[in-house]
């Protein structure tokens, strides 16, 4: 029997608001309030705030903390500065992807990662698997709330609820973390997101997430909605943003997904020797961005055609509400991988044309 | 704007949340609200051929809203005569005007007499 589906503490707020809820990995979520398109689009033009309550958080202290990171992860930490967040993998002995996260370096040699709602017992498990001595690790999971606030008026918004001798919210660095009081609410406060905007992710205690929430709503002179995960969806792929579990999942690598560039060779991590081999003689497949030609929409499975042949399958697919065109991600073989290639995408028994195009999908200038 | 929840009393209803409107020896297809708002905001319309030949129970052709993709169903065989081009354009009209501007396809049914099996809308409502 499956359990019952989790809430964040934000769920009577979704509720009031008259969100369509569904559930996702296990959580019953936001998936839009008004529409998808409406939210995205505020997201893309002023501000959209999102309840990502459903995360993990995973902390890492101790003496033996770093040594426990330099080897779980893909990343190097030493790279990381106190104040700072890193895009990261844990991965297993076939340097496939057990979880991606942003690795936090806190004060007084705390680390946090924030990890994939699906994984967090997996991920758990994974480093405790390590067995590393002076490492304590602790799910925070439960006692941890989680807004972003994302789009070009989000640090604007925050500016306004931020306490006022503190340096303003835009001082902070992109991927910079900070501990402030944010409308009356002790927070962490990282300049990252999944939105391709400028904006923030909150993180604070489960009990206060209320008050964060309505202190940001509040503030609606600027614009801001309520987004639920379907425009977090539309976003992150308009950005080519891989979402575990469909885009990357333990059976593909970072060289695979095309995500090399976060990974930090020439140290021994778990799976290093898989990925340093790919980096070196290359790989069979490469997660790439495909933009339709025609008017259809790729969805999650659709196989991806060249010459009437299966060479690939769909990932991720949407119709982008930003440049009003299907995009999806997919695997295919690197000799079709070149951005201008022309494949064809098997949409419910009709083959439509899509280009290989670089990522992201979307950017302001375009 | 989304339309209101309605079911207009003049249509007959099929249980998979289609709509009939009959016109002389035609009839007018499309989704019920129910359908729609289900849906969420629809962006895509697949139609089928004008001259088509569909099935009861079959589908006919299919709606995508951001996150899915839904078959239409036939509620009744027949030959399609038009599909409505506004639609294919603007497919927010099925979310907009599901019973009005948002019809889907216009059919010369096989029997006309069909019709009487669907649902009158009490029953169809007292489906939801």
């Amino acid at each position: 029997m499956p359990n019952d589906p989790r809430r964040t503490p934000l769920y009577d707020w979704h509720v009031e608001l008259g969100a369509r809820m569904v559930d996702f990995a296990g959580w019953e979520m936001p998936v839009y309030y008004v529409g998808i398109n409406e939210e995205h689009r505020a997201v893309r033009a002023r501000a959209g705030l999102f309840d990502v309550s459903h995360m993990g958080q995973l902390e890492v202290t101790g003496s033996g903390a770093e040594t426990l990171l330099r080897k779980a992860l893909a990343s190097d930490i030493d790279r990381i500065e106190e104040g700072r967040a890193q895009y990261s993998f844990l991965l297993n002995d076939k340097g496939g992807i057990v979880d991606d996260l942003i690795v936090y370096r806190l004060p007084e040699g705390r680390w946090l990662l924030v990890v994939n709602a699906g994984n967090i017992a997996t991920d758990l498990a994974h480093l405790k698997a390590l067995k590393q001595r002076g490492a304590t690790i602790r799910d925070l999971s439960d006692e941890t709330a989680m807004l972003a606030l994302q789009g070009p008026v989000a640090l604007e918004l925050l500016a306004d609820i931020w306490p006022k001798k503190a340096p303003a919210p835009h001082t902070i660095p992109v991927f910079g973390c900070v501990e402030r009081v944010v409308a009356g609410v002790p927070c962490i406060v990282a300049r990252t997101g999944y939105t391709g905007e400028p904006g923030v992710e909150l993180l604070c205690a489960a009990d206060r997430a209320g008050d964060l929430w309505d202190g940001i709503l509040a503030r609606r002179e600027h614009g801001v909605v309520p987004s639920g995960l379907g425009a977090r969806d539309t976003l992150r792929l308009e950005m080519g943003y891989p979402l575990h579990g469909h885009d990357i999942d333990p059976k593909t690598t970072p060289i695979e997904a095309g995500l090399g560039r976060f990974v930090h060779l020439g140290r021994p991590f778990t799976g290093s020797a898989v990925v340093e081999r790919q980096a070196e003689k290359g790989v069979k497949r490469r997660l790439v961005g495909l933009r339709l030609l025609d008017r259809a929409i790729p969805r999650e499975g659709y196989a991806v055609l060249h010459d009437g042949a299966k060479v690939g399958t769909i990932t991720s697919g949407t119709l982008s509400p930003s440049i009003d065109r299907g995009i999806g991600l997919g695997y295919v073989p690197p000799g079709l991988a070149e951005p201008g290639t022309v494949l064809q995408i098997d949409v419910r028994g009709r083959e439509r044309d899509a280009e290989v195009v670089p990522l992201p999908f979307y950017s302001k200038e375009s | 704007m989304p339309a209101e929840e309605s079911y207009p009393e003049d249509l007959r209803y099929h249980r998979d949340h289609d709509w009939v409107r009959v016109d002389g020896d035609e009839a007018v297809f499309g989704i019920t609200w129910h359908a729609q708002d289900a849906l969420g905001e629809v962006v895509y319309f697949e139609p089928p051929a004008v001259g088509a030949q569909i099935t009861g129970d079959g589908s006919y052709g299919s709606l995508e809203s951001v996150k899915a993709v839904s078959d239409v169903i036939a509620p009744l065989s027949g030959t399609v005569t038009a599909v409505n081009d506004r639609v294919v354009e603007s497919p927010e009209l099925v979310n907009e005007d599901p019973y009005g501007d948002g019809w889907l396809v216009r059919v010369k049914l096989d029997d006309l007499g069909a019709v009487e099996g669907l649902l009158d809308a009490a029953a169809y409502r007292a489906l939801l």
